[in-house]
């Protein structure tokens, strides 16, 4: 027999309360994944981004254009090493809920730059070859069942009419953080539409994304980008990839800061479950804990004694909780897709999640450890054995 | 009986810091229910009460909102001239085209900027949408380069209020008056001059119009009109839906959400309440045996541990009420998904949704104490003899 | 002539019950030669049961010095003295506070925890103290299945596992039938006669007492009878 003996059979003597507080905690732990993995949801666009591209888009908002004219100016910048261009697409599948990203690319220099868009060279010459083909991601073919070869309509928002595009290829990212959820089509394609409907508005792109020698110069290339543009019809302002991304999530921070907050609170709750239940089980062992002391136990034993039984009951609750996630994240990644289409498309359980609720909730173990251990290291043996003879 | 409800109420009292971590836990979690319920009232508020129900608005064919929609001059010439309008206290028709553009700022304080909604109009813009009022200040001089702007951006992006310059476009503009909309998506707006606003950015055609009915049932008059007439390829929307539409995405995210948490939430929380009452009833298994010795019955015992939840229930939800009353001070201000603008909502505290709070607190309580009452209720006299108690 | 397993030195107590003080010990002393059976009587209150938490270190004195096995207990440090304790005494009690949630055996082993000694041995020594006091063959058994009698042998054998100096019985009889008790009281001569031990007994129970070598009666703080040739107070 050991110490730890004595722990489980404590534990054993009121099975039903421990099992409470370990699937309280396990609901808390579970909503606490649930939310974290949101939260990393919506960084995921930051997470995927490379250090060595900036964007360029126009100083006074995304939704107005740059003149195509502009490429050819900035490939010959200093320290610009590749040049490509997108518009934001918004075409509509069937209907509104259908939402996946559409990008109007320049073929050629798009996969140029971005080496995380994985294609097989047959699928890349298909798609160079074909000017109402297109690209898409491996879990939005897979979400809609496309293979190579089908059509995809899609009714246009931004650029009015019924569009057919051909599914060319199918990429992979490179890596897990990569989107595959996009839909590139082609530029000119779309610029030829243009021109022919809304003439105003043709020859001109959503922003443009240059590749550079070195990142450590980010933030000087960005600035003689803007100093060039300044002044002219079009200014524009220039980032870095990641901040641009980081951009998108601060403008919904006061969502994510909110989920933060509610992270927290969900932490604070599993304290008081915890600790709870270790005060009732401490309080009706008084007079054990006052027997062990006449037998020469030391405060660090009992101490150990609670901390064992709050981390014993924590981890097994932790555990139950991490069990609970694995089908809970996908049942819950499944609702959001269905309601919101492919707005969060990383809404997979990623172990650092695990990783993190698990120790977070030792921490708390220990934290919730300390109102009944006060209690423990205060308690007068004396009066506990509560015979005043 | 009036003797065994104060001896659940002392009970509660007495049970010092169990009762108060199980309150204060049920108080968290109903509380999150009840933020939820007042983002959604917020947003409902926020945007579908920025549309008037004899409102409508004209789209483009295809686009979903107003910023990816166009509408040119000629077009909104035709349009003025339907009938089924209704009109201006001078007999002009109550039909505004206007320009819709996205501009980024700073927010005071934060060097990200986020986008906001710079809308060119006419003066009659106000007559167009009731909610809408000057508070400070005046009106913009047409054709000048003035502005008005809603409550929300001037406290979040310009604090000098009136008198402030911003660039817009290729122009500086200034400030000349502070308009409130009552919480709605105009708060998060800034109001110009259309034709001045269309120089700055060199655009020649508006984004969108609206106007509005002679009477609620023109709506079918004024649609026909619109779908039979080549001209137009316009799509004829009430404001009211394009709104509901616009909220629609993120609503449907905080609800999605919420409801998941809180209802994973209600799982811990009935656990607890479980818990805490089976503490109680074993902490009195002798008193309930010299109750039960004394004559009440076990429907007596039973009612008196149920009114101890409901009791703890009742406690808990009136402290998350109490939260709920100070997360109303709260404005939460996100990009709408629909039109990637800023967009202000300020948790809107209703009486259903502070009923539906503290039913939700009751109804979890009642139902973790069920059990531990039940077993409550089965002690005999002979077994709580036995126990041994202090 | 050897130094005495335990001794008062002028010791004074009192509780406060609320505002009110309640003098225990005034001006109290009292030497008990090692190998002494001594039994201490008197009426609820009198601070009987104060004496031995005050000889276990468990309470400090108000005034005065108590010195015990070889240690001044009044002034120690709680951590010392609980590895005192472990060592040089063995408590039994009125209600025996076995630890229901293990059995005989393992109830018995418990001291021996704070002790170096390996698995192997500490059974050994399990097996030797329940076989002393005659429930070899309950080794398994919990608390609930045993009877009041055997539930105080297993307090016994507890006390008596870690071959502790001094022995402190505090009503030891008090819960059992007088079979049981006989039983109670002829292990605790017993361990006097052939192991040698200290044993001071708080009872009401003027047969158990009659089994001690001495008998203190106390009243108020004081001892005011001694039949005892070995015990001096003031």
């Amino acid at each position: 027999m050991t110490l730890g003996t004595l722990i489980t059979r404590n534990l054993r003597r009121h099975l039903s309360r421990v099992s409470l507080t370990a699937f309280g905690i396990a609901t808390v732990i579970l909503a606490f994944n649930l939310i974290v993995t949101t939260v990393r949801a919506w960084y995921a666009g930051v997470e995927a981004s490379v250090p060595n591209r900036l964007i360029v888009r126009h100083a006074a908002s995304l939704s107005i254009h740059l003149p195509l004219a502009y490429r050819d100016r900035l490939a010959s910048m200093e320290g610009v090493t590749g040049v490509t261009y997108a518009n934001w697409f918004g075409g509509v599948y069937r209907d509104a809920k259908g939402f996946f990203p559409q990008f109007a690319i320049d073929p050629a220099s798009f996969l140029d730059l971005h080496a995380e868009v994985l294609v097989t060279s047959d699928e890349r010459q298909a798609f160079l070859s074909d000017r109402r083909g297109c690209l898409i991601g491996r879990r939005l073919a897979a979400q809609y069942g496309w293979k190579v070869g089908d059509v995809i309509p899609l009714k246009g928002t931004l650029y009015p009419g019924d569009w057919e595009f051909v599914v060319r290829g199918i990429y992979r990212g490179s890596e897990a953080s990569s989107d595959e959820t996009w839909m590139l089509i082609r530029w000119d394609h779309m610029n030829e539409h243009r021109q022919q409907l809304d003439p105003d508005r043709a020859g001109t792109v959503g922003w443009y994304v240059l590749r550079i020698a070195d990142p450590a110069r980010a933030g000087f290339i960005a600035r003689s980008v803007d100093g060039a543009f300044a002044n002219s019809t079009a200014e524009t302002r220039t980032e870095t990839e990641q901040a641009f991304q980081m951009g998108f999530v601060a403008m919904s921070g006061a969502i994510i800061g909110a989920l933060k907050v509610l992270a927290i609170a969900l932490n604070a709750i599993t304290l008081l479950v915890l600790a709870n239940t270790l005060v009732m089980a401490v309080r009706e062992r008084t007079r054990e804990l006052a027997v062990l002391r006449t037998l020469g136990f030391r405060s660090s034993h009992l101490v150990t004694l609670v901390i064992g039984e709050a981390l014993f009951i924590a981890g097994l609750g932790a555990a139950l909780g991490m069990a609970l996630t694995v089908p809970a994240n996908h049942l819950y990644a499944s609702f959001v897709a269905a309601k919101l289409g492919n707005l969060f498309p990383h809404l997979d359980l990623h172990p650092s999640v695990l990783v993190l609720s698990a120790s977070v909730t030792l921490c708390i173990a220990v934290c919730a450890s300390t109102i009944p251990i006060t209690a423990v290291l205060r308690a007068k043996v004396a009066q506990d054995l509560r015979h005043i003879g | 009986m009036a003797l065994l409800w104060s001896y659940s109420i002392r009970n509660v009292w007495v049970r010092s810091s169990t009762t108060v971590s199980t309150i204060v836990g049920l108080a968290l979690v109903s509380l999150v229910l009840l933020a939820v319920l007042m983002m959604g009232t917020g947003l409902n508020k926020a945007l579908i009460e920025s549309g008037s129900a004899d409102n409508i608005l004209l789209l483009r064919k295809g686009a979903t909102t107003e910023i990816a929609s166009g509408i040119y001059r000629d077009q909104a010439y035709v349009i003025r001239s339907l009938p089924g309008i209704a009109q201006t206290a001078d007999g002009k028709p109550l039909a505004i085209p206007e320009l819709v553009v996205l501009v980024s700022l700073a927010k005071h304080g934060a060097d990200t900027p986020v986008n906001v909604t710079v809308r060119g109009t006419q003066p009659d813009a106000f007559a167009l949408r009731h909610q809408i009022r000057l508070t400070q200040g005046r009106q913009w001089q047409p054709g000048t380069t003035e502005i008005v702007i809603g409550a929300h951006i001037a406290k979040r992006f310009l604090p000098n209020g009136t008198g402030s310059h911003l660039r817009i476009g290729a122009r500086e503009w200034l400030v000349v008056g502070i308009l409130d909309a009552q919480g709605t998506a105009f708060d998060s707006e800034i109001w110009g001059d259309a034709d001045q606003l269309m120089a700055a950015y060199g655009r020649e055609s508006y984004s969108s119009l609206t106007l509005r009915l002679s009477k609620s049932d023109a709506f079918q008059q004024i649609d026909g009109a619109i779908g039979t007439d080549t001209r137009l390829l316009l799509q004829v929307k009430r404001e009211r839906d394009y709104y509901r539409e616009k909220s629609v995405t993120i609503a449907t995210f905080i609800r999605l959400l919420g409801l998941t948490v809180t209802s994973i939430f209600a799982v811990g929380a009935m656990l607890g309440g479980t818990m805490t009452m089976y503490g109680a009833v074993a902490s009195r298994i002798g008193e309930i045996g010299m109750l039960r010795a004394l004559g009440f019955t076990r429907r007596n015992i039973l009612t008196v541990f149920l009114f101890e939840s409901v009791l703890l229930g009742a406690l808990a939800g009136l402290l998350a009420i109490g939260g709920g009353v100070a997360l109303q001070f709260i404005t939460l201000s996100t990009m709408n998904w629909s039109t990637f603008s800023e967009l202000a909502f300020r948790l809107t505290l209703t009486p259903a949704s502070v009923l539906i709070a503290l039913c939700f607190a009751i109804g979890i309580s009642l139902l973790g104490g069920l059990p531990p009452a039940w077993r409550a209720a089965r002690i005999t006299v002979t077994s709580a003899l036995r126990a041994p108690g202090r | 002539m050897d130094q005495p397993a335990i001794e008062f030195r002028r010791v004074s107590k009192s509780y406060f019950r609320g505002e009110q003080e309640v003098p225990i010990l005034h001006d109290f002393s009292l030497s008990v030669p090692a190998g002494t059976f001594l039994a201490i009587m008197g009426p609820s209150g009198s601070g009987k049961t104060t004496i031995l938490n005050l000889i276990a270190g468990l309470d400090r004195p108000d005034r005065g010095s108590i010195h015990a096995a070889g240690l001044t207990v009044s002034t120690q440090r709680d951590a010392d003295l609980a590895r005192w304790r472990a060592r040089h005494i063995g408590f039994v009690f009125q209600f025996y506070n076995l630890i229901p949630v293990l059995t005989a055996a393992e109830n018995v082993e418990l001291p021996l925890l704070l002790s170096k000694l390996a698995k192997r041995e500490r059974s050994k020594h399990v097996q030797a103290a329940l076989g002393l006091v005659g429930l070899g063959d309950r080794m398994q058994h919990y608390p609930r299945q045993l009877s009041g009698g055997q539930e105080q042998r297993v307090g016994i054998a507890r006390a008596i596992v870690s071959d502790p100096t001094i022995l402190l019985a505090d009503e030891p009889t008090g819960n059992l039938d007088r079979d049981s008790a006989e039983a109670v009281m002829g292990l605790l001569t017993r361990l006097h006669q052939q192991l040698k031990k200290t044993i001071l007994m708080v009872t009401h129970d003027p047969r158990a007492a009659g089994y001690a070598q001495d008998i203190l009666h106390f009243d108020k703080g004081r001892g005011v009878t001694d039949d005892a040739r070995h015990v001096d107070h003031a």
